[in-house]
């Protein structure tokens, strides 16, 4: 068992060693990735911006989709939470032990 | 009927909108509940939907990262949640995503990344409902040989027990890990994050579907603490599988946005749904669901060699991945119902 063990362990090793290098072969090469590009033309009012924004900047882009997506999360989240708390569900303890 | 539609701004494509919140209502559902992120319900139904495979993925990555956050949130309030395994995870599923996210990415370029993700998707399932039946196979054995001799199995009892043996595998630095009730070497939780983390950034999902399993067969995690903790994984690897598939310009926000309105609201009922069912309880229900999505996937896959049948699969297909949300949402809900039901009449008792 101990042997076998052994073999796992280090199979795993170099599997984690390799992986980045397959990886980052896989990836290489001198090929231009592609780029999509939104078609603002018929958009308008926050579409058109949002479309805009994706366009220009990737980055704007990203800060502002890590900031929302938290944020819808937790408000909606917390209006269910009301209503469960509400009806007199306990949100603090669970009854059920075990595996 | 033009109003049921919306333009997606960036994949351009018309998109009917309560299709995606009836799809983020059961899949925040599903998710809290198994701890996960739906993504391998979420994927199939985007793309069932009308999204491009590739902004299915982000977007799916995003509005998970949404739901994910205030169900953790829940879990941890009923102790679900080992956020020292969970953090210590964190590194080996960061590494392991941003290589799988790179390959998708060439993948793309050599326009193969449908089908090398619907193989895989196929594959993985496979072994997983697999595993999970197996081992709800040798315990319900064992409850049987106990009852035999007029005894009551213990619910620490598990039918697999691969966890056991990896926990003798002592190469420092050792850990301790409270809520899971675990000592073992911290390299087994990062060794099984990485590879889980690796196969979530090529299939474009949080992992939750690879990593629940791994948490309770190969980490030796209580059902319970390995959907809490589980969640906690998804809810930070999907903000930066977000952050990364938005970069890369492959997420659809307004989307994303539209799903989470139902999925964080479903999420916190999965959550809570928790409470009344027992370990193996889970465990039953999440095989059955891999199965449902396996056999969708399977249709999707036939279809280049049945090119005749090809509308008669992609319906069968849309009605089978649909109809499991819609049924396991209902059931995970009815059963939330009931358990509240008694606990509220518990109270009034008391």
């Amino acid at each position: 068992m101990k042997a076998k063990l052994s073999r796992l362990w280090w199979s795993l090793m170099a599997m984690i060693v390799l992986c980045p290098g397959f990886a980052l072969a896989a990836g290489g090469g001198n090929e231009a990735p592609i780029v999509i590009v939104a078609d603002t033309r018929k958009l308008t009012g926050v579409l058109a911006w949002w479309a805009n924004l994706y366009n220009e900047s990737h980055l704007q882009f990203m800060l502002l989709t890590i900031v929302l997506i938290p944020v819808t999360g937790v408000v909606f989240g917390v209006i269910a939470d009301l209503i469960m708390s509400r009806i007199g569900i306990d949100l603090k303890s669970k009854d059920l032990p075990g595996h | 009927m033009e109003w049921l539609y919306v333009l997606m701004p960036i994949a351009g494509v018309k998109i009917f909108w309560p299709g995606l919140i009836i799809l983020g209502v059961g899949v925040g559902i599903i998710g809290g509940f198994f701890g996960m992120g739906g993504a391998w319900m979420v994927t199939p139904g985007l793309n069932i939907l009308g999204f491009p495979m590739a902004f299915a993925i982000g977007t799916d990555i995003a509005h998970m990262a949404g739901k994910s956050l205030i169900s953790t949130m829940r879990h941890g309030k009923f102790g679900n949640v080992d956020y020292k395994l969970g953090l210590i995870m964190l590194v080996g599923t960061v590494v392991g995503f941003e290589i799988g996210a790179q390959m998708v990415m060439w993948l793309e370029r050599i326009g193969s990344v449908e089908k090398v993700v619907r193989w895989i998707y196929m594959a993985l399932l496979a072994g997983i409902a697999w595993m999970v039946f197996h081992d709800v196979g040798k315990r319900k054995k064992l409850e049987r040989a106990a009852a035999a001799k007029g005894e009551v199995l213990d619910d620490s009892v598990q039918g697999i027990d691969f966890a056991s043996k990896l926990h003798k595998i002592h190469i420092p630095p050792m850990v301790h890990l409270k809520e899971a009730g675990i000592y073992c070497s911290a390299w087994l939780p990062i060794i099984v994050s990485f590879l889980t983390g690796w196969l979530a950034g090529i299939l474009g999902i949080g992992g939750g579907l690879i990593r629940m399993p791994a948490l309770i067969y190969l980490i030796g995690c209580p059902t319970h603490v390995a959907v809490g903790t589980d969640l906690f994984e998804v809810a930070i690897s999907g903000l930066y599988g977000a952050a990364t598939y938005t970069w890369k310009g492959r997420t659809e926000l307004v989307a994303a946005m539209i799903m989470l309105v139902g999925a964080a609201m479903g999420a916190q009922v999965g959550a809570v749904a928790t409470k009344y069912i027992k370990g193996y309880g889970i465990r039953i229900a999440f095989g059955l669901a891999v199965v449902g999505c396996a056999v969708s996937i399977f249709l999707k896959l036939i279809k280049p060699w049945l090119p005749g049948y090809g509308t008669l699969l992609d319906n069968a297909s849309t009605t089978l991945v649909l109809g499991l949300v819609a049924s396991m949402s209902i059931y995970i809900f009815m059963r939330m119902v009931a358990g509240a039901k008694r606990e509220l009449a518990m109270k009034k008792n008391r």
